[in-house]
């Protein structure tokens, strides 16, 4: 068949091209632009890999600021397992995880009565969000102040520090990073 | 609706435009041949490439054999994706040391990629190795578009010529839509997200020591590996306590740039574009919602440019954009009216300046509201499949909108090629209902429409639909379909219907609750991406072959226009009526029902 020899030639010719060269130029070309970008943002400190700035952790500790809740297995922020809970807005396992979080959220804070910020009762999408909203920040401030006996004013300017707006002042939303917060929170002993 | 969710739809669209305006002129001249790309220094190497094959690119195809090299092209392909699965333990660049995928998921996954559908039943970190995410799924990204391409510009050159024989050959359309397109495109945009954060190398996943310790339960395993039980018969669980973390590497950006141009849509990793490293800023989020749209935006301004009439162009472009626009706002405000049942329970989730509210389960902070429902709409208009929030978490109607666009037939935009050769189509059936009720002989472009063409129309219409509504009533009717739902009562069958629609349709995203990594969906969902992918391109090909031969007729006083808002209403009109009466009911039992019992609590 006429068909035969084009449909192999080009298949092995395109896939080369595309399945060969163009990683490889994309590689060469990214880690020469952004060499920190292209190998993951990793922070580290005191010589040790902490983690990454795009990868969210657990927090649990009252003392910390605490991220979004993550429903990746077997341990949340898993980074070798993203995902999130996929639970519809109507199923019983989603509104007791919810509750649950207001929980453990008043628990660690007795005092504070304000309503609950939603992403802190809410599972992101990847499991691995390292952000929460100012809001979310705001709302977790004086626990953390009070807990580490620094003062509210000086927690609050870490929230502010660490807060990104909108980009180009449009797109997305305003958010903190909340690894990189706790990190500058240890620093700030 | 917050002011910012208006200004972050119209900055999208207004770039939309003037990104797809020269792209659209450049698609028209490098798929003719007449660009000074093709005719230089880069145009040497594509003819060598033919020598090479054996391909006289001067000597054009009907349409029947135009569809053999395409079926013989993508079978080729569906069977080197899943050889390289099976064998990948075998083969380097596996830092991960994974083994053979198994056969269903292979067999379902290496069709899921040559039909531009992408659904992924597997999860990308924990399977696939580096090799067979280059060699076999990033490869296919490209050629599964290419073939896209290939195929609308088939039709549209039987919609540009009068009494012609053949359609285009098949093997130059191929290679030059991946070569000058896709290709160079991709390389820019993988850059740029690389310099937003999305990672690129060949290292295997790096080990990170977290800031706190993190406490689980594992189950406790015996030396042959099974589950050790108490007495109760209840696994027992071991608790851990680690401050170890995987940071997951690999040819990400790469992969990601070529997943949103060639509406493609797998991810790199399981959470797809809601993972950091694939879609770590606002502004990478903008950048692939834009990649989505792109090339099926320009393909309307070379398709106006092609048949010799760029308001034709224009003409189609409005009644996509307008659905599209009602679809945006009506995901974005369902979303952003968030969860009624946390009411009671003290949650904030009023949109402020400080945070976006609404429902954020399943979403990502740095997109909120707004970034992710319009994601959403953008990925399922187009058969990308991408997402960057969870659409099985969406409140009921927030997730009827991604069903439906998807059930449309992804014409709203639509895929790369597929979109317009889908929309072309009901071009063709809005002109034959508009033919029937003056009385006159159907014309598009000057071609009488006959019965051999509204025939291959109607097995376009009805292909995807078939496949839909009866594989979803059989997934629900035997066991190993109902076994997979997650989540209980209507939520549960929009999950089926959500997958068959997705997989019918190309689209590949997921209500990803659904177990579907089982023999029986990996089979059913396998066939129904192929038959939607296939048994569309067949009809379509047929179509571009028959409106090739006829004669082009002249404009007369009683020829209804095709470029005025008449014409954009009559094909919204198809366009909703079809999809409407083929999915209502069994919209009414998911998505309208679930919504109804939600908020009457």
């Amino acid at each position: 068949m006429k068909l035969i020899r084009p449909a192999l030639v080009l298949f092995a010719a395109l896939t080369l091209v595309t399945g060969v060269a163009y990683p490889l130029a994309v590689t060469v070309v990214g880690q020469a632009l952004f060499p920190a970008q292209a190998d993951g943002s990793l922070i580290v400190r005191d010589g040790e890999l902490v983690g990454s700035r795009l990868i969210g952790q657990s927090f649990t500790d009252p003392r910390y600021f605490w991220g979004r809740p993550s429903a990746t297995g077997p341990m949340p922020y898993n980074g070798g397992a993203s995902g999130g809970s996929n639970l519809g807005p109507a199923n019983p396992a989603l509104k007791q995880a919810v509750e649950d979080r207001i929980a453990a959220l008043r628990a660690a804070d007795p005092g504070n009565a304000r309503p609950v910020p939603v992403e802190l009762v809410t599972a992101s999408g990847s499991g691995l969000d390292p952000h929460i909203s100012p809001a979310a920040a705001q709302w977790q401030a004086d626990r953390v102040a009070r807990l580490r006996g620094l003062s509210p004013a000086r927690v609050r300017a870490l929230i502010a520090a660490h807060t990104e707006g909108r980009q180009w002042g449009w797109l997305g939303e305003p958010r903190v990073n909340v690894l990189a917060l706790n990190l500058a929170l240890d620093a700030a002993r | 609706m917050t002011t910012n969710a208006y200004a972050q739809l119209a900055l999208y669209l207004a770039l939309l435009g003037l990104l797809a305006w020269p792209l659209g002129r450049y698609l028209a001249d490098v798929m003719a041949g007449r660009s000074r790309v093709v005719t230089g220094p880069l145009g040497a190497v594509e003819r060598c490439g033919y020598r090479l094959a054996g391909v006289d690119p001067a000597h054009e195809m009907d349409w029947k054999r135009y569809a053999l090299a395409l079926l013989l092209f993508n079978l080729l392909g569906a069977l080197f994706v899943y050889a390289l699965q099976r064998l990948q333990g075998w083969l380097p660049l596996n830092p991960q040391g994974f083994g053979a995928v198994s056969p269903d998921s292979a067999f379902n996954t290496a069709i899921s990629f040559v039909a531009n559908t992408n659904w992924q039943g597997y999860a990308g970190e924990s399977t696939m190795s580096h090799l067979t995410q280059m060699l076999a799924l990033a490869v296919q990204n490209f050629l599964s578009a290419a073939t896209g391409i290939a195929v609308v510009f088939a039709l549209i050159r039987g919609l540009a010529r009068h009494g012609a024989a053949t359609v285009g050959n098949f093997w130059v359309d191929l290679t030059r839509a991946t070569l000058y397109v896709l290709l160079p495109l991709s390389l820019l945009l993988a850059v740029v997200l690389v310099g937003q954060g999305v990672v690129q190398n060949f290292q295997a996943d790096r080990q990170a020591q977290t800031v706190t310790t993190v406490q689980y339960q594992r189950p406790l395993l015996d030396a042959a590996g099974n589950p050790v039980r108490d007495a109760a018969g209840q696994p027992r669980t071991e608790t851990v306590t680690t401050r170890a973390q995987t940071l997951p590497q690999g040819p990400v950006a790469s992969q990601e740039a070529i997943k949103m141009l060639g509406t493609n849509g797998g991810g790199f990793f399981n959470a797809n574009s809601a993972h950091p490293y694939e879609n770590p800023t606002p502004l990478s989020n903008l950048l692939q919602m834009l990649a989505i749209l792109l090339i099926p935006a320009a393909l309307c301004f070379a398709f106006g440019r092609e048949v010799g009439d760029i308001r034709q162009g224009w003409a189609v472009l409005a009644a996509m954009t307008l659905l599209f626009v009602v679809f945006a706002l009506a995901a974005i405000w369902a979303e952003q009216q968030g969860n009624p049942g946390w009411r009671a329970l003290g949650v904030d989730q009023a949109a402020g300046a400080w945070q976006a509210g609404g429902n954020m389960e399943g979403k990502e902070t740095r997109f909120g509201i707004v970034a992710s429902a319009l994601f959403a709409t953008v990925t399922t208009a187009a058969s990308c499949g991408a997402v960057n929030a969870m659409h099985d978490s969406f409140t009921a109607l927030g997730g009827l909108v991604p069903m439906w666009l998807m059930q449309l037939g992804e014409v709203v935009f639509g895929g790369v090629g597929s979109g317009l050769y889908g929309m072309l189509v009901f071009a063709l059936l809005a002109v034959f209902i508009a033919g029937l009720m003056i009385g006159r002989t159907p014309e598009y472009l000057g071609k009488k429409i006959e019965a051999f063409d509204m025939k291959m129309v109607a097995l376009v219409i009805l292909a995807t639909p078939t496949l839909v509504l009866a594989g979803t009533a059989l997934a629900l009717l035997v066991e190993p379909g109902r076994a997979g739902i997650l989540n209980p009562g209507g939520h549960g069958f929009s999950e089926v219907l959500y997958a068959l629609s997705s997989a019918a349709n190309n689209n590949g995203s997921a209500f990803a609750g659904l177990s579907a990594n089982t023999p029986f969906y990996n089979v059913l969902l396998g066939l129904a991406m192929w038959f939607g992918r296939f048994a569309v391109i067949v009809p379509v090909l047929a179509i571009a072959g028959s409106l090739a031969a006829k004669p082009r007729l002249a404009v007369t006083a009683g020829t209804l226009p095709t470029h005025g808002p008449l014409f954009v209403l009559l094909l919204i009109g198809a366009v909703v009526l079809v999809g409407a009466l083929t999915y209502v009911p069994a919209l009414a039992l998911g998505p309208v029902a679930e919504h109804l019992a939600l908020w009457a609590r």
